[in-house]
């Protein structure tokens, strides 16, 4: 695209939206509600206050380019970027956050042809420009909404990592380690880091790792529980595995995995009843009772 | 410390140190004729898979000058990085502060003399 006929193109254009700003501003809005408008998530006005200050900063960036990834549109696709962002977070379509944008269109299009009345050449030359630029900013908004929501679900599996390794104290000394889900690399990391700190931190002598929530034990699974278990007895703390379900057992003694140096209890109670064993104590009735 | 001798190990090991210190307990155990070693190994942070056959070694060594060898106060890292590498140090028996090593010679050199009646030293 050469530079003259786009000045010329664009003089037209600038004036154009300057000129019709309100009533394209209200037809937008329009079309916004007859396609896909979220009254319960955005408010009138605040959609109002956005789509009128878009309006605003793209004019002012037609006066100097007319090319989207030009410095000059910075500042619209800043707030492109925003709007979109912000959508993602609120829980837009992908769809109703692009048509911010592309129900842009009609109001400029009728906009064009009003102008240019008999001159096809102009027409053409406008609706081509618009489509081109409107084109980008939803191709752009359509990118940074993926993004942002991409950046949601990495957060919240980092959360899920957190969450779903607590180790908790069961009595002085004995601490227990409920695993849910299965174990890969990654969670066996953090559930390893997070028994060892706890056994330092509360001076443990068992670790009891409840393995009840885990769906399935394959060789993977199995060499990393035994993983677990070494690191903690190289510390200093004996390790219980409980929560061995049949099928479980079943598995590890087809799949020739050996837990021979491991004590493996059927449940959570009986590990514990084993730990307190091992430290001492015994439990004893009241007869009263 | 009574029948046990307690190694502390505040530096990075490197190679020749390790070999001195296998050297200076295997001689102290006999002259003293101890029953236990506290090997104290809290404040190591880097080990390696030489350090880890080191420990391995002591053990065995001790063994047979009939001493229990209890590594204790492993950091957690240190621990992770042993599993890492493979070494699983068998036949090393740890504890987690020197009180609950103690605790274990004390009890393991007890039970010896239960099960013969005295004690020949």
């Amino acid at each position: 695209m050469s530079t003259a006929p786009y000045n010329q193109k664009a003089f037209l254009l600038t004036s154009l939206v300057s000129r019709d700003k309100d009533a394209i501003l209200r037809e937008w809005l329009q079309e916004m509600s007859g396609a896909v408008r979220r009254t319960d998530l955005i408010n009138d006005v605040e959609l109002r206050t956005q789509c009128s200050q878009f309006l605003e900063l793209t004019r002012r960036a037609l006066e100097n380019s007319g090319d989207f990834s030009a410095s000059a549109w910075d500042s619209v696709r800043k707030m492109l970027g925003d709007i979109s962002r912000s959508r993602a977070l609120q829980g837009f379509q992908p769809s109703e956050t692009a048509s911010f944008v592309f129900s842009l269109k009609r109001p400029i299009f009728t906009r064009i042809r009003q102008e240019s009345k008999d001159d096809g050449e102009l027409l053409a030359v406008l609706t081509w420009t618009t489509t081109e630029l409107l084109d980008a900013m939803g191709l752009f908004t359509a990118e940074v909404y993926q993004k942002s929501r991409e950046e949601v679900i990495r957060r919240q599996q980092e959360e899920l990592l957190e969450l779903s390794t607590p180790v908790v104290k069961l009595w002085e000394g004995i601490l227990a380690l409920p695993i849910i889900g299965t174990l890969d690399s990654a969670r066996t990391q953090v559930v390893m880091e997070s028994l060892l700190q706890a056994i330092v931190h509360n001076n443990s002598k068992v670790a009891i790792i409840d393995i009840t929530g885990v769906p399935t034990v394959d060789t993977v699974v199995a060499q990393h529980l035994l993983k677990t278990v070494t690191a903690a007895r190289l510390m200093g703390a004996d390790c219980i595995i409980s929560g061995v379900r049949p099928q479980i057992a079943q598995t590890i003694v087809h799949l020739g995995i050996s837990l021979a140096d491991i004590t493996t209890k059927a449940t959570l109670s009986a590990a514990f009843s084993v730990a307190l064993q091992r430290l001492g104590f015994s439990f004893v009735r009241d007869a009263q009772r | 410390m009574g029948d046990f001798l307690l190694v502390t190990i505040q530096i990075d090991m490197h190679d020749r140190l390790a070999i001195a210190l296998q050297d200076d307990l295997t001689n102290t155990i006999s002259e003293t004729e101890a029953r236990g070693v506290l090997i104290d190994i809290s404040s190591l942070e880097i080990v390696d898979s030489f350090i880890g056959r080191m420990l391995a070694n002591i053990a065995a060594m001790a063994r047979v000058l009939d001493a229990e060898t209890v590594v204790v106060g492993m950091q957690p890292a240190v621990a992770i990085t042993l599993v890492e590498l493979g070494l699983s140090l068998p036949g090393v028996r740890t504890a987690l502060n020197v009180d609950a090593g103690v605790e274990m010679l004390r009890a393991s050199v007890d039970g010896t003399k239960g099960a013969y009646g005295t004690r020949l030293r």
